[in-house]
């Protein structure tokens, strides 16, 4: 491999979508709506509530 | 010639319970770790002795003082027939790996935590006949403001002053959160709001080189507590890190760290790489999931976090070449160039291998199916239960069910390691003595075991240097040695 290479790239634009904007469409197949379904069978219920009262004394 | 990177991971597990209501975490630390403890290993105590974490690496003894913490003395504290620590610390039930030879058994004996803490929560409901569930999460932070810590430890030699392994390691650390951060929705500790960020931990950090791990944390941890000859080794205490659910990300953080410091003590790092501003950075890096930020050096060059890391893993190609490498170390190496690579092209393309961008993908595609907006409470849910160790219901266990999380190793292996050591450091001795002897041992710690033969004095056998007490090393010594009599008597031969 000539990994010199790669700190020579251009710099790709800020104007790129960044991962966290505008999620895509067709990322989505059937096989994610499945699994995003069984995952629904074992998220925990009252969403809001539960992430409220989950406080930690901080540690190291 | 640098020394063989022995290494552990200790993580702190966040903990709750699913009932309303009061709730002490202590308590509960407790009873998972009783309940799961054998009786004749709960017997056997922690060896205090030897700990001094207030010792600075920088040379100077007690110097800030950290106000002892509620973990100090009196609470659980077991040693595990796999030569692992499993206590209550600081609030939190905590497992510390027994010492490991690289990077890939390392992922295996970190793993065989997560089981542990799995089966704990089983037999503390078998204790308490209590139906609500004690609910246990691998991560960082409670997302509000109160973070808990997954440290690394490195064996290193004593004669690499401090101030090369701080300098080399700054910006190092800066950047590889972009494969070993696990993903966290929103900010925390005063960081400008923001959806979604790389690293759980990130926010948390405000110092660039330090002792403390509580407050005030420092980007480079200067404690130093051997746990080993003092004369010849240090521990390197790596407090930077995310807990990791991915193996790949375990394997890689621990692998590339690892080949960092061989080449900090062979001195192979001509290169300055020192970061302009190293706190402000870290969190700049974090809060930027396209992994497009350019990060100012100290000399005024920009590099982007995924660039810096190609700098590092083309020294460490050429020190490997020069020095060698273990099949271990080459496959680092390869899983360090493909990631890289995958960061450069489509950051996405790395949900199967990276933690923070599996979760990413696993939000998006929520928001995509039921249009929610960041600030969606499901969202943090997620975030949260991403960590449960529990296999049926945490949802890293459902993407890796599912076969969308690469494994590095067998989950074969990791059962085995539940109850066995490494065979290749001092963790073989410790663990192997315990099970073979455990009713004449009084106490135990990383580098001593003190037995009790029914005569005055108690023996102590140190185990000071980690690379011995392998299997290769002390498997006839303990084969010829039928109790904890002979095996003193042997020993002292």
């Amino acid at each position: 491999m000539a990994s010199g290479e790669h700190t020579r790239k251009p710099k790709p634009t800020r104007e790129e979508a960044a991962p966290t904007e505008a999620p895509s469409k067709e990322a989505r197949t059937q096989e994610v709506d499945d699994l995003l379904d069984e995952i629904d069978e074992v998220l925990e219920s009252n969403a809001e509530e539960f992430v409220r009262s989950y406080i930690q004394k901080g540690g190291q | 010639m640098s020394l063989p990177k022995i290494c552990g991971i200790e993580t702190e597990y966040g903990i709750s319970l699913k009932t309303e209501g009061e709730f002490n975490p202590i308590l509960t630390s407790s009873l998972l770790i009783n309940s799961y403890a054998q009786p004749a290993f709960k017997r056997v105590k922690w060896d205090y002795e030897e700990e001094n974490p207030l010792r600075d690496a920088r040379g100077f003894d007690r110097a800030v003082a950290e106000a002892p913490g509620e973990d100090d003395s009196g609470l659980v504290n077991v040693i595990l027939p796999n030569g692992a620590r499993y206590y209550v610390d600081h609030a939190h039930p905590e497992y510390s790996s027994p010492e490991c030879s690289g990077a890939r058994e390392l992922v295996v004996w970190d793993k065989a935590g997560e089981r542990i803490l799995e089966e704990s929560i089983a037999t503390a409901r078998a204790v308490t006949g209590d139906t609500s569930d004690i609910l246990i999460y691998k991560n960082n932070s409670d997302g509000k403001g109160n973070s808990y810590g997954c440290h690394e430890n490195y064996l290193v030699d004593r004669r690499t002053p401090f101030a090369n392994i701080a300098k080399h390691l700054m910006p190092f650390f800066v950047t590889r959160q972009i494969f070993t951060g696990a993903g966290k929705v929103g900010a925390e500790s005063g960081a400008a709001d923001i959806d979604y960020q790389i690293s759980q931990r990130a926010d948390f950090f405000e110092v660039e080189v330090g002792l403390e791990t509580t407050f005030k944390r420092p980007i480079v941890n200067t404690r130093d507590e051997p746990h080993a000859d003092a004369e010849r080794y240090r521990r390197l205490h790596v407090i930077v890190g995310d807990a990791n659910m991915s193996e790949v990300a375990t394997f890689l953080k621990v692998g590339t760290t690892s080949l960092l410091l061989k080449m900090i003590e062979d001195d192979f790092i001509t290169d300055d790489f020192s970061l302009r501003e190293p706190v402000a950075c870290m969190r700049a890096v974090s809060h930027d999931p396209a992994c497009k930020l350019a990060c100012e050096l100290a000399d005024g060059r920009k590099l982007t976090a995924v660039e810096l890391q190609w700098e590092y893993l083309r020294l460490a190609r050429k020190y490997t070449q020069n020095e060698g490498s273990d099949p271990v170390e080459d496959a680092v190496l390869d899983k360090w160039e493909a990631t890289l690579e995958g960061l450069e092209r489509d950051v996405m393309s790395l949900a199967g291998q990276l933690d923070w961008v599996a979760k990413l993908a696993l939000l998006e595609a929520y928001r995509s199916r039921d249009g929610l907006d960041w600030s969606h409470p499901k969202l943090r849910l997620i975030d949260l239960q991403y960590h449960d160790v529990r296999r049926g219901a945490g949802l890293y266990y459902k993407l890796a069910g599912a076969g969308r999380m690469e494994r590095i190793v067998s989950e074969d292996a990791i059962l085995h390691a539940v109850d066995h050591p490494p065979e290749d450091t001092r963790a073989y001795f410790r663990g192997e003595c315990l099970r073979r002897f455990s009713p004449r041992i009084v106490a135990a710690s990383w580098d001593a075991l003190i037995f009790d033969i029914g005569r005055e004095p108690l023996r102590k056998v140190p185990t000071l240097e980690p690379t011995r007490g392998t299997k290769a090393h002390v498997q006839s010594l303990l084969d010829a040695s039928p109790d904890a009599v002979s095996l003193i008597a042997n020993l002292s031969t």
